[in-house]
C-alpha cells in the first residue's frame, strides 16, 4: 500500500506551528523561538531544522537550491533535494539566481542573494552562551537581561591563548544591537553577508528545536574589542585553480604526491558560473 | 558631623517558609532557634539592620547556621530577600532600596559597586577559564571592550595579589585553594568597587597562606579605603581585621559594637560563650 503523502510531507498544522514560530522569530531579529521540531525521514543533526522551515515555506511555483558545505551535490545536499521534490514537484536548481528558497549547510553563496529569496541555514548549536553556560534556565535569563559578557569572555578567552580570536566557524554576531546569535557555522568569511542582507535569513535547529532569524536590511555585527577588529579569513594571492576567480572562500587541497597546494572555490554553483561566463565570452571571441 | 553609611541595610528578612500564627509576630514568636516547630519556617535571617561606613570593615562572627552566609547572599542578590531595604550611597541613588531594583540594575551594581569573595572559589571563579578571563569577566561584564586595557588591568591586579604573571593565563583549577583565593580577590577588586564581601575567605587555607590573605585584605583596605564586610567564625580573622563586629545568632544581631569592646567585655550570654571558647 502506498499512501499519498501530504504536499510538502506534513500536515497543515505542522507547517502552520512552525510558520508561526517563524514569524515569531522575524519579529525579534535574533532571538530564539522554541518549536516543536518534528521526527524527519533524516536523522536529527542532518539538517532536520532546515527542512522543516524549508516544507513549511515552500510553494508549488518555487524553486529550490540546497546547497551542502558550498556543494550542490554532496550526499545530504541530493538527499534532502530528492526528498522535498518528492513530496512537492518543485522545480530544484544548481544556479543561486534561479533559487527562491536557498537551503544551506555552513555556507553563504558567493553572489549576492536579493529581496526575493529566502536563505535557510541548517544549525547545530543555535545557543551562543552555551560553552558558558550548560543550563538552558540560565542562558534564556541571560539572553533576557542583554547578559552577554560570557559571549565576549569566551573570545577573550582565545585572544589570551592564541593571540587572536580563534573561531574558525560560528563567529556570534549581535543582531540589531540587541540579542547576541549563532549565525550556524558558516566561516567568519561569510558573517559581513549577513549585515543587511536584502534576503530574509532563517536559521532551524531541528535537533535544539529552535528557530530564529535576520530579516532583510537588519543589521549584523560580529563580536569584536575595539583593539581586536573581527577579520575574515585571508585568501590572499590565491586564486580557484579551476575558474580563476580570487576573493572569495576557498577550499585548500593538498596534492600528497607533490607536496603542493592548490585552491579551488568552495561554492561550486558559482565557479560553475564562472566557468560558464568564460567559455561565453571565449565562444563569442571565436565566431563573431 | 556624621559620616554619611555608604552603606545601610534596613530590617532585612529572609525566611524559608510562609510563616504562621505561631511564628510571625517577631516580638513573641515562639521559635526554636530559627525553627518554627508548627509550621516548619525557617528563619534564616531576622530583622537585621546594619551600617557599613566608608573605608571601615565590619566584621560578622556567629555559629554555623546563623545566618551569615544568608545575610551576604541577600545583599549580593544571590539569593532573593522576603523583606526589608539596602541602600547604597550612590550619586542620585541614595534613597533607591536597592532590592526593589530589576535584576538588570542589580547586576550593574554588582559589577559595579559591588565585589564578593566567596568561602569555595568554585562559586567565584570559572574554573575552566583562563586566571587572567576570570578578572576580565567582570570588566567585561561592566561594558570594557578594550583587551589591552583589561589584560594591563588584570596584571596590575595579580601582581597585587602575588600571583606571578607567568602563570595568569593558566586555569584556576590548576591552583592551590590560597591561590584561588587571591585570584578571586584579584576579581572582586578589578573594578574598583566601594563594597567588598568577604565570606570566610581564610577558612580551610593553612596558616601561612592565611596570613597572606589577611595581609593583602588589609593592605587593600589601607590603600584603597575600600569598605567591606567580613563574615568569619574565626574571632582571630575578625580581631585583626574588623573596626567594627556584629555578633548573629539564630539569624539576628545579639550584640555589635567595636572588636575591642566586643571581644574583650561581650555582654551576651552567647557572645561570652563564643569569646570564652577561644583557645
Amino acid at each position: 500500500m502506498k499512501a499519498k503523502t501530504h504536499f510538502a510531507f506534513f500536515d497543515e498544522g505542522s507547517k502552520k506551528e512552525i510558520r508561526r514560530a517563524t514569524l515569531k522569530a522575524v519579529a525579534i531579529p535574533g532571538y530564539q523561538v522554541p518549536f516543536a521540531s518534528r521526527e524527519m525521514p533524516i536523522a536529527r543533526g542532518w539538517g532536520t531544522g532546515g527542512l522543516q522551515l524549508t516544507l513549511s515555506l515552500i510553494g508549488k511555483t518555487d524553486v529550490l537550491k540546497v546547497i551542502d558545505q558550498g556543494s550542490d551535490e554532496s550526499v545530504n545536499a541530493v538527499s534532502i533535494k530528492k526528498l522535498v521534490q518528492d513530496t512537492t514537484g518543485v522545480q530544484l536548481t544548481e544556479r543561486t539566481e534561479e533559487a527562491d528558497i536557498i537551503q544551506s549547510r555552513h555556507r553563504i553563496p558567493e553572489s549576492e542573494l536579493t529581496k526575493n529569496q529566502i536563505l535557510v541555514l541548517q544549525v547545530p548549536l543555535p545557543e551562543p552562551l552555551r560553552p558558558i553556560e550548560a543550563r538552558e534556565y540560565k542562558t534564556k535569563r541571560m539572553h533576557a537581561e542583554d547578559d552577554y559578557s560570557g559571549a565576549w569572555l569566551l573570545l577573550f578567552e582565545q585572544i589570551m591563548k592564541y593571540g587572536k580570536t580563534a573561531t574558525t566557524a560560528d563567529h556570534p554576531v549581535s543582531v540589531k544591537d540587541r540579542y547576541v546569535m549563532a549565525p550556524s557555522p558558516i566561516p567568519r568569511f561569510d558573517n559581513p553577508k549577513m549585515d543587511h542582507s536584502e534576503a530574509l535569513i532563517l536559521l532551524g535547529a531541528g535537533r535544539e528545536k529552535k528557530i530564529y532569524a535576520v530579516p532583510p536590511y537588519t543589521s549584523v555585527k560580529s563580536l569584536a574589542f575595539d583593539d581586536y577588529p573581527f577579520t575574515v579569513e585571508s585568501f590572499e594571492g590565491a586564486h580557484c585553480h579551476l575558474c580563476g576567480t580570487a576573493d572569495v572562500f576557498m577550499d585548500e587541497l593538498i596534492d600528497h604526491d607533490t607536496g603542493t597546494t592548490i585552491y579551488q572555490c568552495n561554492d561550486t554553483a558559482h565557479c560553475m558560473d564562472q566557468l560558464n561566463k568564460q567559455e561565453e565570452v571565449e565562444v563569442e571571441s571565436i565566431y563573431v | 558631623m556624621y559620616e554619611t553609611p555608604i552603606l545601610q541595610v534596613k530590617n532585612l528578612q529572609k525566611q524559608y517558609g510562609p510563616g504562621c500564627c505561631h511564628c510571625n509576630d517577631l516580638e513573641n514568636s515562639m521559635l526554636e532557634k530559627n525553627f518554627c516547630k508548627a509550621c516548619g519556617t525557617v528563619y534564616a535571617v531576622r530583622n537585621l539592620s546594619l551600617e557599613l561606613y566608608p573605608g571601615e570593615i565590619l566584621g560578622v562572627v556567629g555559629e554555623s547556621g546563623s545566618g551569615k552566609s544568608t545575610m551576604m547572599q541577600c545583599l549580593y542578590f544571590d539569593t532573593d530577600i522576603t523583606s526589608g531595604a539596602a541602600y547604597i550611597n550612590r550619586p542620585g541613588k541614595e534613597l533607591e532600596n536597592v532590592f526593589d531594583l530589576s535584576s538588570q540594575q542589580k547586576r550593574f551594581i554588582r559589577n559595579h559597586d559591588y565585589g564578593m569573595v566567596y568561602q569555595n572559589p568554585v562559586h567565584g571563579l570559572k574554573m575552566n577559564f583562563s586566571s587572567i578571563g576570570n578578572i576580565a569577566e567582570k570588566l567585561i561584564a561592566a561594558g570594557n571592550r578594550n583587551v589591552a586595557d583589561m589584560e594591563e588591568t588584570a596584571k596590575r591586579l595579580l601582581t597585587n595579589v602575588h600571583i606571578p604573571l607567568h602563570r595568569m593565563k593558566e586555569e584556576p583549577e590548576n591552583f592551590s585553594g590560597g591561590m584561588q583565593q587571591r585570584v578571586q580577590i584579584a576579581k572582586a577588586l578589578s573594578n574598583n568597587p566601594p563594597i567588598l564581601f568577604l565570606d570566610e575567605v581564610t577558612t580551610g587555607l593553612d596558616l601561612s597562606v592565611q596570613a597572606k590573605v589577611l595581609d593583602l585584605i588589609k593592605k587593600i583596605q589601607r590603600e584603597l579605603q575600600i569598605s567591606m564586610i567580613v563574615v568569619s567564625h574565626d574571632l582571630a580573622v575578625i580581631r585583626m581585621l574588623a573596626d567594627r563586629t556584629i555578633v548573629m545568632l539564630n539569624g539576628e544581631i545579639i550584640e555589635e559594637g567595636l572588636t575591642d569592646q566586643v571581644l574583650e567585655d561581650p555582654q551576651h550570654a552567647y557572645t561570652q560563650q563564643l569569646v570564652y571558647s577561644l583557645l
